[in-house]
């Protein structure tokens, strides 16, 4: 059956167009009567935002990989390495390796100290208020780069499967796909979006298989052969050497070691994948969910390496860049080649299904940081019971999917897994060093915190604003203009390192000193899990 | 208090600073901190090596090893394969010196008893 398309012809997509959007369909119509059957015990707030915490590690495990291999890591990388060869094989290792900073520093010692969010954990035995509006800041914030990035992709495969290049069709569909997700997560909470990501996870994994098998059948099983065909057909011997997109002068050299950074220290702050670890119900399952979600992600991303030199090898990079979607139409049009429209209509209806649950993903963490960190603790000053936090958390779903359908309709074709690298820069900037300082450093004061909250979100953003992203490059987001002063595209070597300084700084200079029955509270809580949340049964 | 901390009654009234002075936690906080600080910077230093390689060393990287297989592709498989065996030594290492100190501890202030997965076997359900 190989060969059934020998060449990709673009036009050709288009009458793949009603099979897409059935297989689309079909998996919109089951994972929605899941979503509606799983929700019917949605009734506490603990059920809405943490699913009765009654999933079981290896479940929520998928989940997180359902959550974490996002259309960045899908079509993201598998065009990055199909364009820039080994280059793009570095976000495969630095999204996996990052896990490790997860799993040994916070997983979980975050479940047995939170409840619902992370600013939960960063205001435990700091002040509740300047802390809790912080994190729920940043929060906010991550979560809308990564939106963005998201829909970016969602923008991307559709121009690709429905042919449509105009803005206003692209702008439609954008709109059909917000809708759903405001409808998955306003009808299922945690536990429906937990479904959809758990059956997302198993499709995308399985279909990502079932191509490396194609591929690698198609080159005897032969890892060199396919290697020397990705070699051949871009007629370019770099393409297994590393430098090709970075190694160009000394700041794209930095601008490499920046994302390196920024990768595997993003992970672990990450405010969607740290609310997952509150779905189980002990510390434990928390741990082997983490343990699950490696190994899937591991796995995932060793087939997107073969993904990615097979697109290279079997479509060439000129075809791929030249399709509707650019770089991000690699893993569909390797489908297209491979099974013809019947694999590339599974293949894109899964890639939809991962934008789809993300964003929801995404969403109902915002809309529960929202209500929980600022409507419930800080606006209403704890008064306000339950029902009314989880009533003004579905109203926060309704407003976040309508910035995500407006975000998505004006981004533009920029790689999305680059994308998602500032989200991991900026989470990594904003979050990660209030995290680790107030897990494991004692000293550590409100002052320092907020310092370093503020500082590192501030400083990321603005090293992005002034950066080649937005400007001064034909690739940014507003080529006419130059206002480009900082020369990195990823602001992570600097805004990292400057978080934790700050952090540091804010405590030291700080004369006033934590409760330290807080304190002793926080770590006896966290390491042996005492008084943790246990699960919910109906 | 944080009024969203997690509050159930048996954990209430636990006099935290006297348990964080015991010497069965501070025992496991030093077998906890003494197992993932050293692990924590040994991968962050493979993986910074790694990427430096790919970006200042990429001669070297490029050096074929067996057919169109060079050092770059085994040394990122690699960060796979430290990936996968440190994930396995963690989740041993806490099987056998983390859990059982942290399910006593937890057993003493709850008044619970605690099976090997840390489920409640015993004692007042709330």
């Amino acid at each position: 059956m190989i060969g059934i398309a020998t060449a990709v012809d673009v036009a050709d997509l288009k009458e793949t167009t009603l099979l897409n959007m059935g297989i689309f369909g079909l998996f919109v119509a089951v994972t929605m009567v899941i979503v509606v059957r799983a929700s019917r015990n949605n009734k506490t707030a603990a059920d809405y935002y943490a699913a009765g915490r009654s999933f079981t590690g290896p479940q929520n495990g998928t989940a997180i990989a359902g959550d974490y291999l996002s259309a960045a890591s899908f079509l993201g990388i598998t065009g990055a390495i199909a364009i820039n060869g080994y280059d793009g094989f570095m976000y495969s290792i630095g999204f996996l390796v990052a896990w490790l900073v997860a799993l040994l520093l916070v997983a979980e010692l975050l479940r047995n100290t939170g409840k619902f969010t992370m600013a939960d954990v960063l205001s435990f035995r700091l002040k509740q208020r300047p802390v809790r509006i912080a994190a729920a800041i940043s929060t906010l914030a991550v979560c809308f780069f990564y939106l963005l990035a998201q829909m970016a992709g969602a923008g991307s495969l559709i121009s690709l499967l429905l042919g449509i290049s105009d803005w206003g069709g692209q702008a439609l569909v954008i709109i059909v796909v917000g809708a759903l997700m405001i409808m998955y997560v306003l009808i299922g909470g945690m536990k429906g979006t937990t479904w959809v990501q758990i059956i997302k996870a198993m499709l995308l994994i399985a279909g990502a298989a079932v191509m490396t098998f194609w591929v690698l059948a198609i080159y005897g099983f032969n890892l060199s052969d396919l290697l020397g065909g990705a070699v051949e057909t871009s007629g370019n011997p770099n393409m297994l050497n590393p430098g090709l997109q970075y190694g160009k002068t000394e700041t794209s050299k930095l601008d490499f070691m920046s994302l390196g950074l920024a990768l595997v220290l993003g992970t672990a702050a990450l405010p969607h994948v740290l609310m997952r670890f509150y779905t189980v119900p002990t510390a434990k399952e928390a741990r082997k969910s983490v343990v699950w979600s490696i190994g899937l992600i591991g796995l995932f991303y060793l087939f997107t390496l073969v993904l990615g030199y097979g697109a290279a090898a079997l479509v060439g990079a000129e075809t791929i860049k030249a399709a509707p979607g650019g770089v991000n139409s690699a893993a569909p049009l390797l489908a297209f080649h491979l099974g013809g429209p019947l694999l590339l209509g599974f293949i894109s209806a899964v890639a939809f299904a991962t934008i789809l649950a993300v964003v929801a993903g995404l969403t109902i963490t915002a809309a529960a940081s929202f209500a929980h960190d600022i409507y419930a603790s800080v606006i209403s000053k704890g008064k306000a019971d339950a029902d009314t936090e989880v009533k003004v958390a579905r109203r926060t779903v309704v407003v976040i999917g309508v910035l995500a359908i407006l975000g998505g309709i004006f981004a533009n074709g920029q790689n999305v897994a680059f994308l998602v690298a500032l989200a991991f820069a900026v989470a990594a900037s904003a979050n990660l060093p209030t995290i680790v300082y107030s897990l494991f450093w004692r000293r550590f004061t409100t002052q320092g915190a907020v310092w370093s909250m503020y500082g590192g979100l501030g400083s990321a953003i603005i090293l992005i604003i002034f950066s080649p992203v937005v400007s001064g490059a034909k690739t940014s987001m507003i080529p006419g203009a130059n206002f480009a002063l900082f020369p990195l595209s990823n602001p992570g070597i600097v805004s990292i390192p400057l978080a934790f300084l700050l952090g540091w700084l804010g405590t030291v200079l700080d004369k006033k000193r934590e409760d330290i029955a807080k304190q002793a509270e926080m770590e006896v809580r966290s390491l042996t899990g005492v008084g943790a949340e246990k699960a919910v049964n109906h | 208090m944080g009024h969203d901390a997690p509050t159930p009654d048996a954990a209430a009234s636990v006099d935290f600073e006297q348990v964080q002075s015991t010497e069965r936690f501070q025992e496991l906080r030093k077998r906890h901190r003494s197992f993932v600080f050293p692990m924590a910077i040994a991968f962050l230093l493979w993986y910074f090596a790694y990427v430096l390689l790919a970006d200042y060393a990429a001669g070297f990287m490029s050096t074929k090893v067996w057919g169109n297989i060079n050092v770059g592709l085994i040394l990122g498989l690699l960060q796979f394969v430290s990936t996968f065996a440190i994930t396995g030594w963690y989740v041993s290492y806490s099987n056998r010196r983390l859990d059982p100190i942290a399910a006593e501890i937890r057993n003493e202030i709850e008044g619970h008893e605690f099976d090997k997965d840390g489920n409640r076997v015993s004692g007042v359900s709330k």
